[in-house]
């Protein structure tokens, strides 16, 4: 369904395409990071593609020694109503990402929550603070390293 | 009409605690925080169905500074125990605290880094009403619960009847003499 979209991406960009996937009709497309924002810009900008929502930005942690972290992007085209997901590795030893709010304004917030969550910093954001999680937490707790419990006393709590 | 009409010219004798006690306890202002899912039932604990200005506690205030019954409805996470424990400090004595539902008690499901396991960490908790949500009765229960403490004069928070009071100054006189 989305093919005019994969193709238009495979003309302009066919260095920056590592994988593409296709699952149950959903596809996900795999961006060197160095390219994001330029591919986000041309998705959201090119007349067959529109993706003109951002819907969702997370992120996850595989906890592999290569890649731990992956940034995820969910777009929406309200025009054309189809959605895309790009994909983008983040290596343990480089935790920064380019910040796609040049884009899309609306991403602040998620990409606030996945360096809340993940300790993903976002290059170029600029309001990157904690979202959930107290300004002074240290630890980050979505990555699989982090006790399911809590660090005791990380968090203090009011005097009785 | 009412009272006068029943009782004619008699005359009762009471103690003032009891008196102040018993009016205490059927005039409660609740400060509601409803903070998840439980602060639904407690919406519906003041509405007509259940009816909570029956035991006259439908006053509720949305201002510590006005209120003496805390009710913590919801899951407590580290960051909101701080504004809890803030509108309890700010709510004037005597008080007293319902902690509503298993999340606000223990935690309920909430096993995980970010919920307090017991808001009784931080606060002094007088009834604890189980069930995820409890039905609106429990939460009537807990309050005819209260009623009977306030009666009896007891509050975790502060024992402030006159007579406790009383009792507290004779014996910080008393200690005051033995320590001469
Ligand atoms: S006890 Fe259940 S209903 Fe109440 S706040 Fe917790 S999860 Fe929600």
């Amino acid at each position: 369904m989305l093919t005019t979209v994969v193709e238009r991406l495979k003309i302009q960009f066919s260095n920056s395409i590592l994988e593409i996937r296709e699952f149950r009709d959903e596809t996900t497309i795999h961006i060197k990071k160095e390219d994001i924002v330029r591919v986000c810009a041309f998705l959201r900008d090119d007349e067959s593609c529109l993706f003109n929502y951002c819907s969702d930005i997370c992120g996850a942690d595989a906890y592999s020694p290569e890649n731990r972290f992956e940034v995820i992007y969910n777009l929406y085209s309200l025009s054309y109503k189809h959605r895309i997901r790009l994909k983008v590795f983040i290596d343990e030893s480089d935790l920064h990402c380019p910040s796609v709010i040049s884009v899309w304004p609306g991403a602040n917030w998620p990409e606030r929550e996945t360096y809340d969550m993940l300790g993903i910093i976002f290059d170029g954001h600029n309001d990157l603070r904690r979202m959930y999680m107290p300004e002074e937490f240290e630890y980050f707790p979505l990555r699989k390293d982090f006790p399911m419990m809590g660090v005791p006393d990380s968090i203090p709590l009011p005097r009785k | 009409m009412g009272l006068e009409h029943a009782l004619g010219d008699t005359a009762l004798t009471t103690t003032i605690d009891s008196a102040i006690n018993w009016c205490r306890k059927n005039s409660l202002w609740p400060m509601p925080l409803g903070i998840s899912c439980c602060g639904i039932e407690m919406m519906a604990f003041a509405m007509p169905r259940f009816d909570v200005a029956r035991f006259g506690a439908e006053v509720f205030r949305f201002s510590p500074r006005q209120a003496d019954l805390l009710i913590v409805a919801g899951t407590t996470t580290y960051k909101m125990a701080t504004v809890v424990r803030k509108i309890y400090d700010q709510m004037p004595d005597p008080k007293w605290v319902i902690a509503m539902g298993a999340c606000t008690s223990s935690g309920g499901m909430y096993r995980t880094y970010s919920v307090v396991q017991g808001i009784d960490q931080f606060l002094p908790v007088d009834v604890y009403v189980a069930g995820c949500p409890p039905r609106p009765d429990n939460l009537l229960h807990a309050l005819l619960m209260i009623q009977e403490k306030i009666q009896r004069g007891e509050s975790k928070s502060t024992p402030m009847t006159v007579a406790a009071e009383r009792q507290e100054q004779q014996l910080l006189q008393i200690q005051g003499i033995n320590n001469n």
